[in-house]
This record gives structure tokens, C-alpha cells and sequence, in this order.
């Protein structure tokens, strides 16, 4: 994925920014004037991966819209610790409704500003995993079935955290949460047959869906950008880790995410029209346990009592992911 | 201009002529054939600009709505029953949000069972939603109340429900005159929000409000419908000087000044009433109507007015407060407190039964001799009812209610055989 | 337009009413950390310091930080056997920096662009005495210049660069880069003064009247072994074959040069004697992992075709051949004879076993110590001679060229102090940026560029450089494989990384500060800051 246009400095191709790039070549986060579309004084936890990429993604967007942007937000962690009564933290037009029509309204907003003639405006929608998965998820299979002009970003980190960390559709097996607590023979979350998202956006064959990681932010601005581009549905689901939920330091959410992404469990692609067109390869690969041993919320699979099976069954899932998108660099001789 | 039209088709075109600019549509009987003029009007490029969207739920129809009314759009859905139930949630948050939709209930029973006929249940359901509520009596007063409602919805940016009796209003064909374009131009102008989304000037709406400023926040809307019961006569005075006839207005009242008997009521079964008010009076009685056109915000003061000179009302109405009993009467009592007024409540025409001329006549009678128990349930077969009673007395699990009841009415094919 | 709906319509961006630094019980704070290059530099170079302005092309930026510690880059960039690079930790990564080659480039840059030292406006009316014109006294002379001091080297050879010269073969450093480098050191105005030994170092300062004096005459006496030998056996020490390579005569060693040692003079040595159209063999009594010599030194002479006999001691020297016996190491790793004896041809014998200082100017100066040949001298480099100080070679030290240069800036910085009647005090060291501090995940791959060497018939038969130098474009690839170790390199993640929009961005090189109004000490920017350039700091609560 050529979301860096020259490769040339070898310290700075994974960093933020990079003083030798050229201006129009840096990322949206690396400007000195950038946005802060989410502003200072939110009340999300420290280390919060969901803050971080939201505010990601909403800058790039409004960059790419030339700051003609109009963002819907379902119930949810982002919408509560942004907007307490009497302070938003939104800089950005912005408008919270319920915790399962985040799409509808989006698509409210869409069809309000093509009759208006205004066709400058954009309009971004956004929500939790519980809010797009779950709850949220018949308003958005219909705005993708319309083909609405809409991006929809689903911030996934796994579970329903601002209620206390319930299970969601999104929530990975053996997982513990609250409604999935690591007690009885199989603790913590079934292993059912999954909820992939992105991949039935696809099945919509809507013009872009993509997932992306806060640990590759020129990854995820460029999958932004390029989908503020286009028009019609457009769907990115962002992987954010969540401290609190996960029971991970606060400082790690980075690493926690680069793990995701390194170990296979969290697959980065794109996918034009129902085909996946680029895949963001393993750079270092690992082992499922190196990204699970540091989030409580697998420590019960390790440890004293451990559930080795059940590692192995999870790195399954993640060697599945590996081979299906072909996310190891091919072997050259 | 005159013409003869369905209920639906005329007050498609009062929508029209209101300029909405985002429609959402949701199939759902009785409303459907609104939406579906409307989709032809939009499709045809007649209705522009406005865009008109087939959405997957009556959820996501308020959701739409309300993210179209945010951006400043004047937006448009209507529903009905099961639909209205669905799409509660968002109900709410658009009266909460104060977004000035505007949306037609074609009032229809709730299930179950699942019936598709007429009666209040539905939008009395949502009495308390922050919604306004007007009741329409006929098809020329749905298509004149649509446009006062945009009118008032957008002055107070508050959302308002048109309700119009399901089939017997949006199926019949009747003399309607659709107002000219030009009439409602100068009656309504253009939406100026009162918030709304705009790059040029942003604001986040829908904060989370606790509890220091919750409850300010809900008497604010209050307030709001108390004011438009201030702007809902002023606005119906307005709408004559244009289209010169009286329509709309908080309450009616008909051959009530002398009354003695008062019979209350919503929607299109006055029309019955009326008739056999008129029928009573020739022959002498001193019976008078009081109609409600507004129920949210419900006008006491105006209800009082008209109850107080007459010694007794009834108040007909097709819903019911299961374990309680009338819900509309309970609100027309609350208006009397103190009065020493004797009231009745009359449960009629749920689920579409029908509200003959000759049980009025009867009920009517009954309440001038006050021999009517304090709820009534016009034409309901007692005989059926008291044997399932009698049935489930004996035995706890006597059967499908609904099966039991065709039996006893020699309907079922069980009863053909058995 | 009418007022805003109460409670649930809210002003943009107004959360910055709510200070959720209040919330933090660490901080993170920014710091520079030692890069272990500059650890590891003997010349005390800023390594870091200057790639970072060669990662952004500003290569005469990069070769002014370069200077302020190291005269002679180019001559640096050819010998030095770079200790940064094998601190280099990028060495963990994949292969340490080329921070040798970049420096040879930035050396070579200067000398084809002609860029020149600053001349101090000011001098500072002190007069110093350097003796000595090699790297050592060089180096100090140049220090001094720009510490506005009037310098005089006084060189007893008839050229500059004492070991640069006469101890490394052309085909190493030649001598037109040595040259340019000197003259650009006496561009400052530096007198030197050539063939001008130092008899007396007391008569010498008081006959100039010098304030101080800096002595670096480095170690040129061969160091000499006992090997039984005939008449008519041909025995020289290296230093002097070394020496007689720069003159007109050049020396008489015959075909068969058997070379006597381990360190880098004997490779130099039989190197040369290759180039000359001999066939050297190498004796050396221990093994080739015991050998002083470079590594790579001896990959190349190999390459070349010297031949090296390893486990070997000359027993005796006779005419037209040499006898040598065979050793095997002990448990300790001391080579042990074995009785085994072996006849080799040798028209000539090298001794390459170190070299003595020639001391005699010494003389009758009171209180100096000389303890196994060399002249001990304190922290400050000052000898047991109040304003006498020394370096290089003739002082204990590891006598390499980039010790020597270094020596040369630290007496410098002690006699500038001296003559101001001060002391010099060295700023305290920084914590050093191991490994461990940094998050190498955002530096990408990027194997170490691979010099040119010339070609293999070239290096036996001529005396051109053997080494190339990188151009431009590699250069630049690898002075970018820098990763800043322990200073912030502005690459943004800090600023980026932030939940809290708690970094505020200064511009371009100003860095970074904490809005600590925001910050809730999550610490995600100490995780993710690539070079380990902050760290968290607990609150007092």
C-alpha cells in the first residue's frame, strides 16, 4: 500500500510524521495547525485507542473534505466522553441521535445536503463495535444496500465498554467481559462462528471497505482519505484498542494494536466493490500468545490453569486470517 | 382546487405542496399509500428538490428523519401501528433533540393479535413522547393540519403527528380541495432552523444531559406545548384568511350550547357522532359534541370551557388503558377536576369493530340517564367474553383465546365439524 | 437565528474547560539520552548530532558539528576503526549505521567544496607550543586556533601527519586528503614549523615564549625482538619500511618478506610489500581471533594474497631463509612451543612489534613521570610539568588516530582552561540510549550499504585507495538509517500518538512541550517515541 509516496527516510517511514518529507507528503497528524476535531478536555480514559482514532480519522476526513464535514456518532464511550453536558469536545459539526440509527441518520444528513445542492458536504458516521455489529446493524446494511453517501467508521474495540465491558458480536473467543467471565469449563467468550463486518459490508459490494489499525496511522489516513474520495457507502472499521476494557496499561494501546495486526488476528485490507484489493502484509509476525499475555482479559488461557487448547485454537483463527487474505510477504528466492 | 380523491392521494399532495425536501418511507398499512404517491411525485420529478428514501425499518424512517431535520431539511415520514412501536426510540429522540418532523399516523389497532384496523392505540401510545398530536376529522382537515403542522413544527422546533383514522380516513374517497401552491407558499415559509449541522457553524447536538440540567431541559419542552397552545388557534385564524375555511384549532364543539349531555371525542367517528347528535336534537335532546383536535399538547382550559355548562359527558374513544380504562377520558376528567361533572367512558371501535349509528343512539341515551357504568365497551358480546372467563376459571390453560372466541361465534371450522 | 436548543446543543470544542491533567500521576518528560556512538567515539564526536543534518542533505551543517570536534574527518573516515559502529545499535536491528563511511563522505564534501574553519575574531593573546604534527597534536593545535590561541607546531619530520603519514599506506589514506586536511587546520593560522625537532621542550617554550605546551610526538622507534640471526640475515622494523615509503629511497626488502606480528602495522606492512611485487608471509605466534589486527584488515590482506602463518614464532634468521617453530595455546590461550620446526624462505625479516617513544625532549624537565615508556599525565592531560601537557601515542592510551584526535581536544579544552586560570569542567554525561529505550518497530528495513572496493589486480599491484567512498545518494540512504538514538529526530509520533492533543508541536527544529493542562500521563508517547527521547516521570502527589 503505497500510502507514503517515497520511501526515502529510513527512521520515518512508520512514524507520525517526518521532517523531511514535504508538507503536502506528511500526514494529517504530523501538521503543526491540524484540526483536533476531537479537542482537548474529553473524559476518555488514559491510553483511550478509541480518542485516538477517532480523532485520526476525523482530521484526515475533514482534511479531505477542505473541512466540510458533518459527522453522526452512535451511543457510545466516543459520544459520552466527548459531549457531557455543558462541554463538547467536537469541532466538527455534529450530531448524536441513538445508539442503533447512527446510518439513518447519516443518511438523513446525506440526502438533506444533496437536496440542498450542497454537494461539498460530507457526511461521516461513526460508532462503537456494539453500535455498528450489533444494535446499529440493520440501519447499516440498509444505508450500504442504498448505497447511501455515507462513510461509515466503526471504531471496534471489542466489546461494549461504556456500559462495563459487556460482550459484543465483535468480541473475540475465550475473551472475558462481563457477561462472559472466565468461570466453568470454557471460560470466557463462546467460540461461535464470528461476526466479520467488513467482510459482509463486502457482500454489499458497496464501493470501499477497509479495516485499519491505530498502530498504522498512515495507513489509516490514507484508507480515510481515499475513501472521502469516493462516493456512495463506504465502510472502515478501526481496530482501538481499550485499556480499560482489556486490561492493558495504558501506554501499550499501540503495541497492543501492532500486535493485532503483526499476529494475524486482525487482518488490514481494502476492498473495492465486494473485492479485497490490498492487504497491509505482517512486517514481524508473532505468536497469538505474544499479543494475548498482556491483556488481562486472556489471563485466565494462561498461567497456573492454562487453556493451551485454546490458544491453539485461537492461533488458529489467526493462521486462517493469514492465509485467507495473504497477509505474509510471499517467499522470494 | 375540488376534486374527488383517496384520503392518502390528497394528503400526498398537501405534502407536496409543503415542500419537503427529505421523505422516508416505510411500507406499512394503513399509511402506505401516502408514501407511495409521494415516491411517484419524487421519482416523476415533480416534488424537487426532495429526496425520497426507501429505508429498511420505520427505525431507521424517524432515524433518517432526524438526521435530515438536523441538517435543516424539512424532512417527512408517516407510519402506523406495529411501525409506530418499532421506531419508538427515535420517536422520542427527535422530540428530544427538537427536530420538527412532521409525520402521518394512519391510527391503526396494536397487536396482538395482529390486526391491521383502525383505532387510537398507536399514537396514544405516544402520548408522552414530546410529540405534538393532532387528530384529523376528515380528509379536507388531514390535508389542512399537515400544512398547519409544518408551520407550528418548525416555529417551535418541535415534532408533530398528524393522525388520520386508518382506512376510514386514508382509504376514502371524498371531495377534498387541495389548496394552490401559492396559498401554501405564503402560509408556510421556508424552514429556518433553530440548529442545525453546518460546516460554516458547527455545534454538537445530542449531548448527554444528567442530572443537573435533565429536568430543565424536559420542562423546557413542556413549555414548548404550552405555547403552542397559544400558537395552535392563531395559526388555525391564520390558515382561514388564506384558504378560507376553518380548520384545525385545539378543540370543536358542535350544538353544545345549551347542552346538558356532552359527547367527547377524536377523529373521524365524529362525523357519526354528529350525525346522531343531529338525530337526538330533532328529537329534543339537549346533547351537544366536543371535538379534540388537539390531544398533545391537550388543551384543558378549552376542554373545561366546553364541558362546564352541560351537566354530564361521555367520552368516546377508541383506546384503551388495559387495567385502567380510558386514556383519553382520563385527560378530558382532568380538565373537569372539581367541576362535579358526571363522566363516562366509552370504548369503542377497537381493531376497526364498527360504531353503528343505533349503539350511539343507545349509549347516548344511557349516559342522559347517567345508567352507564363508569367504562363501557360499546357492542362488545358478553357472551363470548364470559364464557372464556368461565373457561379459564376452570381450567388455567383453556386454549387460544382467539380460537376459543371464533368457536363460540360458530366461525371456526371446529365448530363446522366438531 | 435563534437560540441553541438548552443542554443538548453545545458550543464547539468547549471541553477544553476541563483540565484533565488533574487526572495524571506520571508525567512524560523529554530528555536526551547518550547515543552509545558517541559513547563509543575515543574522538568524542557527536555522531548523532551530525547525521542528523546529513539525513536532511545539509552536509556542510553536518560536517560544522562534525568539526567542532574532529579536525580531520576525511582522514577519520578512511582509519578509524569506528567503535561507534560496533556500539551502533542498529547493529541489533539489522547492521549498524555506516557512520564511518558517512563520514568519509562529509570529510571528502568538504575538501571538493572548500569549505574552511572560522577563524576566531578574537585571540586571546596566549601563546602554545604543540609538539608534534600528528593527529594528536593536530587536533590540539586545532582546538587551541579556534580557542583564539597563537599556535606553533613544531614537527621534527619534513611532513605533517606523523602516523597518518608514515605509519598508514597510501592505499589506505592518501595523501592528498591528508594534505587538504592539514593545510585547512594551518588555514586558521597555525604556524608549523617542519623539520624542527625539539631537543628541549624547556628551551623550546622559553626561546618562543610559549604560555604552555602540548607534546604529542607520538611512537616511531620500532620496537625490537631477539632473534638468533646470521650475518647475512636482512632484519628491519616496520616503522621504518613504513616511514621509507614516503621518501624517495624505497626500501630494499627483496621477494620473500617474512613479516613478524599480529597488529594492523603488520598487515600494513605486507600489504605494501604486495603492492610492491613481493610475496609477504605473515608470522604470528598466536591465532587469528587473538590477533591485534582488525578483522577486516585481515580479510583483505588474505584477499590480496598475503599469506599469514598463525601458531608461528621466528626461532632464527639465517640468509635467504628463516626457521620457525610451531606453537598450540594453552588452557589460558598463551601460545606454548612445540618442538615442531619449519624452514621459510625470507630474503628480508619485518619486525612489526610495536613502537617506543623517543623521549629525549624530555629531558631535564622536572616532575614528570614516565612509566613503561610513556609519559603519565593526569585527567586534565597535563604532565607532572605545570603547563606541559600530553597525548597521543607517547601517553598510556590505545594509540589509535582517533584516541589521538581526541587527546588533542581534551588537552586543548585543559590548557584553555589553564591559561585562564580555571578548570575545565565536562558537562555530565548524559544516561545512555541503550536498545532496550527505544521502539525500534518505526524504523524500517534497511541493510547496511556495502562500500566499493577496488578491484582485486588493482589492490595487489597498486597503491590506490582500496576502499571507495559512498556518493551522494548513498550517503544520504545511509546517514538515514540513523535512528536518533536518545534525541528527539522531530519524527511527530509524540505529537501524533497523543489521546489527549496533549503535545504541542514547536516547528521545525524546536521540538515538542506537554500541555500538562491535558496530559493524563498515559504514557502512550513514551512507548512510542522511536529514539527513547522521553520518559515518564512520577507526580508528586
Amino acid at each position: 500500500m503505497s500510502f507514503q509516496p517515497v520511501k526515502f527516510y529510513q527512521t520515518g517511514t512508520y512514524t507520525v510524521g517526518n521532517r523531511l518529507l514535504a508538507p503536502d507528503e506528511r500526514s494529517v497528524q504530523a501538521n503543526q495547525m491540524r484540526g483536533n476535531s476531537i479537542n482537548s478536555g474529553h473524559r476518555a480514559c488514559q491510553g483511550c485507542g478509541e480518542a485516538l482514532g477517532a480523532r485520526y480519522a476525523i482530521d484526515a476526513a475533514m482534511v479531505e473534505s477542505n473541512g466540510q464535514l458533518i459527522a453522526a456518532n452512535a451511543t457510545g464511550c466516543l459520544e459520552v466522553f466527548s459531549t457531557p453536558y455543558p462541554e463538547s469536545s467536537w469541532q466538527v459539526p455534529w450530531i448524536h441521535s441513538l445508539f442503533g440509527n447512527t446510518a439513518a441518520v447519516a443518511t438523513g444528513i446525506a440526502a438533506a445536503m444533496k437536496a440542498k445542492g450542497r454537494h461539498e458536504v460530507r457526511v461521516v458516521a461513526q460508532g462503537g463495535d456494539g453500535g455498528t455489529t450489533d444494535i446499529g446493524f440493520g440501519c447499516l446494511s440498509g444505508m450500504f444496500e442504498r448505497n447511501d453517501d455515507v462513510l461509515y467508521i466503526c471504531y471496534d474495540n471489542e466489546g461494549y465498554m461504556n456500559t462495563g465491558v459487556q460482550r459484543s458480536s465483535a468480541t473475540p473467543p475465550a475473551a472475558r467481559t462481563a457477561t462472559t467471565m472466565p468461570v466453568g469449563p470454557e471460560p470466557g467468550n463462546v467460540f461461535g462462528q464470528g461476526k466479520n463486518v467488513p467482510e459482509i459490508a463486502m457482500a454489499h459490494g458497496i464501493p470501499y471497505v477497509a479495516t485499519a489499525t491505530v498502530a498504522d496511522l498512515r495507513d489509516l489516513e490514507y484508507k480515510v482519505r481515499k475513501a472521502m474520495r469516493m462516493h456512495g457507502a463506504r465502510y472502515i472499521q478501526i481496530f482501538v484498542p481499550c485499556p480499560l476494557g482489556w486490561g492493558t496499561a495504558s501506554h501499550d494501546t499501540i503495541r497492543i494494536a501492532r500486535l493485532a495486526k503483526e499476529s494475524g488476528m486482525f487482518p488490514v485490507f481494502e476492498a473495492e466493490h465486494g473485492e479485497v484489493t490490498s492487504v497491509l502484509k505482517i512486517r514481524n509476525k508473532v505468536a497469538i500468545g505474544e499479543y494475548l499475555k498482556p491483556q488481562k482479559r486472556f489471563a485466565h488461557l494462561f498461567g497456573k490453569h492454562a487453556h493451551p487448547e485454546t490458544v491453539a485454537r485461537l492461533q488458529a483463527i489467526a493462521d486462517r486470517n493469514i492465509r485467507k487474505y495473504g497477509l505474509l510477504e510471499e517467499e522470494t528466492d | 382546487m375540488l376534486k374527488q380523491t383517496e384520503g392518502s392521494k390528497a394528503v400526498a399532495e398537501a405534502i407536496a405542496l409543503c415542500r419537503p425536501e427529505v421523505i422516508c418511507a416505510y411500507p406499512i398499512s394503513p399509511q402506505t399509500h401516502i408514501v407511495e404517491a409521494l415516491g411517484e411525485m419524487v421519482k416523476a420529478g415533480e416534488l424537487a428538490p426532495c429526496e425520497f428514501i426507501n429505508v429498511e425499518s420505520e427505525f431507521a424512517a424517524m432515524s433518517v428523519a432526524i438526521g435530515s431535520s438536523a441538517a435543516g431539511a424539512r424532512s417527512y415520514t408517516a407510519t402506523a401501528s406495529q411501525g409506530l412501536l418499532f421506531m419508538v426510540e427515535a420517536v422520542y429522540n427527535a422530540a428530544g433533540l427538537g427536530l420538527p418532523i412532521v409525520m402521518t399516523v394512519a391510527n391503526r389497532a396494536i397487536g396482538a393479535p395482529i390486526n391491521i384496523w383502525n383505532d387510537h392505540s398507536d399514537s396514544l401510545s405516544q402520548r408522552d413522547s414530546g410529540w405534538m398530536q393532532l387528530f384529523a376529522e376528515t380528509n379536507q382537515e388531514a390535508v389542512d393540519l399537515h400544512i398547519q403542522a409544518f408551520r407550528l413544527a418548525e416555529e417551535l422546533s418541535m415534532p408533530i403527528m398528524v393522525c388520520m383514522d386508518g382506512f376510514i380516513l386514508t382509504h376514502a374517497f371524498e371531495r377534498v380541495d387541495i389548496p394552490a401552491q401559492e396559498q401554501v407558499d405564503a402560509y408556510l415559509p421556508p424552514f429556518d432552523p433553530r440548529q442545525v449541522l453546518d460546516p460554516a457553524e458547527p455545534v454538537s447536538i445530542g449531548a448527554m444531559v444528567g442530572p443537573e440540567a435533565f429536568m430543565e431541559v424536559k420542562y423546557l419542552a413542556h413549555a414548548k406545548q404550552m405555547q403552542a397552545l397559544e400558537r395552535i388557534p392563531q395559526l388555525a385564524d391564520e390558515f382561514k384568511k388564506i384558504f378560507g375555511r376553518d380548520s384545525g384549532g385545539l378543540v370543536r364543539t358542535y350544538r353544545a350550547d345549551d347542552a346538558e349531555t356532552m359527547i367527547v371525542a377524536m377523529g373521524s367517528v365524529l362525523g357519526t357522532i354528529k350525525d346522531v347528535v343531529d338525530e337526538m336534537r330533532a328529537e329534543g335532546h339537549k346533547i351537544g359534541v366536543l371535538g379534540i383536535i388537539s390531544f398533545r399538547p391537550f388543551p384543558l382550559e378549552q376542554v373545561r370551557a366546553a364541558l362546564i355548562k352541560s351537566k354530564r359527558f361521555i367520552v368516546l374513544e377508541k383506546s384503551l388503558a388495559v387495567g385502567m380504562g380510558g386514556i383519553v377520558a382520563t385527560n378530558v376528567r382532568m380538565a373537569v377536576t372539581g367541576s362535579g361533572l358526571r363522566g363516562f367512558t366509552a370504548i369503542a371501535g377497537l381493531g376497526g369493530r364498527a360504531i353503528p349509528k343505533s349503539s350511539l343512539h343507545k349509549l347516548f341515551r344511557q349516559a342522559e340517564q347517567e345508567k352507564l357504568e363508569p367504562v363501557t365497551f360499546v357492542d362488545l358480546d358478553w357472551d363470548v367474553v364470559n364464557k372464556q372467563l368461565e373457561r379459564e376459571k376452570q381450567n388455567r390453560r383453556s386454549g387460544p383465546i382467539a380460537e376459543n372466541i371464533l368457536f363460540d361465534k360458530g366461525m371456526s371450522s371446529s365448530a363446522k365439524f366438531g | 437565528m435563534p437560540s441553541k436548543p438548552f443542554a443538548i446543543t453545545l458550543k464547539p470544542g468547549t471541553s477544553l474547560a476541563n483540565l484533565t491533567g488533574t487526572w495524571r500521576t506520571a508525567r512524560p518528560v523529554y530528555l536526551d539520552r547518550l547515543p552509545p556512538c558517541n559513547n563509543a567515539c575515543p574522538a568524542g564526536e557527536n555522531i548523532q548530532g551530525w547525521l542528523f543534518h546529513a539525513e536532511s542533505g545539509d552536509y556542510e551543517q553536518a560536517w560544522r558539528v562534525l568539526v567542532q570536534d574532529n579536525p580531520l574527518p576525511a582522514v577519520m573516515g578512511r582509519v578509524c576503526y569506528h567503535p561507534c559502529e560496533g556500539a551502533c545499535n542498529r547493529g541489533q536491528l539489522d547492521s549498524a549505521v555506516g557512520i564511518n563511511s558517512v563520514e568519509r563522505f562529509l570529510g571528502d564534501e568538504a575538501i571538493k567544496r572548500g569549505w574552511k574553519f572560522e577563524v576566531p575574531a578574537h585571540g586571546s593573546g596566549k601563546k602554545v607550543l604543540v609538539v608534534g604534527a600528528g593527529p594528536s597534536g593536530l587536533s590540539a593545535a586545532y582546538h587551541l586556533a579556534c580557542m583564539g590561541h597563537k599556535v606553533e607546531i613544531h614537527e621534527a619530520g619534513p611532513l605533517a601527519g606523523g602516523m597518518m603519514r608514515f605509519g598508514i599506506p597510501k592505499y589506505r589514506l592518501p595523501r592528498d586528503v591528508l594534505d587538504a586536511e592539514v593545510q585547512r587546520i594551518l588555514d586558521l593560522g597555525v604556524t608549523l614549523k617542519l623539520n624542527t625537532k625539539v631537543a628541549s621542550i624547556d628551551l623550546s617554550m622559553r626561546q618562543g615564549g610559549f604560555d604552555a605546551a602540548f607534546l604529542a610526538v607520538g611512537a616511531h622507534i620500532g620496537k625490537r625482538t631477539t632473534i638468533p640471526a646470521g650475518d647475512a640475515s636482512h632484519i628491519v622494523d616496520a616503522v621504518s619500511v613504513l616511514r621509507s615509503m614516503e621518501g624517495e629511497d624505497k626500501p630494499m626488502l627483496g621477494r620473500k618478506v617474512v613479516v613478524y606480528g599480529g597488529g594492523n602495522t603488520a598487515i600494513d606492512v605486507a600489504r605494501t610489500v604486495k603492492r610492491m611485487g613481493g610475496e609477504p608471509i605473515i608470522v604470528y605466534r598466536r591465532t587469528r581471533d587473538k590477533a591485534p589486527a582488525h578483522d577486516f584488515e585481515i580479510e583483505e590482506a588474505l584477499q590480496e594474497g598475503v599469506m599469514i602463518k598463525w601458531l608461528s614464532t621466528i626461532k632464527q634468521a639465517g640468509a635467504g631463509e628463516i626457521t620457525v617453530e610451531k606453537m598450540e595455546l594453552d588452557d589460558k590461550g598463551f601460545p606454548q612451543p612445540t618442538g615442531e620446526f619449519e624452514t621459510l624462505a625470507a630474503d628480508s625479516v619485518v619486525l612489526a612489534l610495536g613502537q617506543d617513544v623517543d623521549l629525549s625532549l624530555l629531558d631535564g624537565v622536572p616532575g614528570l613521570e614516565v612509566k613503561d615508556g610513556v609519559v603519565q599525565v593526569a585527567p586534565n592531560m597535563m604532565t607532572g610539568f605545570p603547563g606541559i601537557f600530553a597525548g597521543g601515542d607517547m601517553v598510556p592510551s590505545q594509540r589509535t588516530v582517533t584516541v589521538a584526535v581526541g587527546h588533542g581536544k581534551k588537552a586543548a579544552r585543559h590548557i584553555d582552561a589553564w591559561l585562564n586560570g580555571t578548570n575545565y569542567e565536562s558537562a555530565a554525561k548524559h544516561e545512555l540510549a541503550e536498545f532496550e529505550k527505544l521502539n525500534p518497530w518505526y524504523y524500517s528495513d534497511a541493510d547496511k550499504t556495502v562500500r566499493p572496493m577496488l578491484d582485486i589486480i588493482r589492490r595487489q599491484t597498486s597503491f590506490d585507495e582500496v576502499q571507495g567512498g559512498l556518493d551522494e545518494t548513498n550517503a544520504l540512504f545511509e546517514a538515514r538509517r540513523c535512528l536518533s538514538c536518545g534525541n528527539c529526530f522531530e519524527c511527530d509520533n509524540c505529537y501524533g500518538v497523543c489521546p489527549d492533543n496533549a503535545v504541542i508541536k514547536l516547528g521545525p527544529g524546536k521540538g515538542f512541550e506537554f500541555n500538562y493542562d491535558y496530559c493524563k500521563g498515559c504514557g502512550i508517547c513514551v512507548a512510542e517515541c522511536p529514539c527513547g527521547a522521553i520518559k515518564m516521570v512520577a507526580e508528586d502527589i
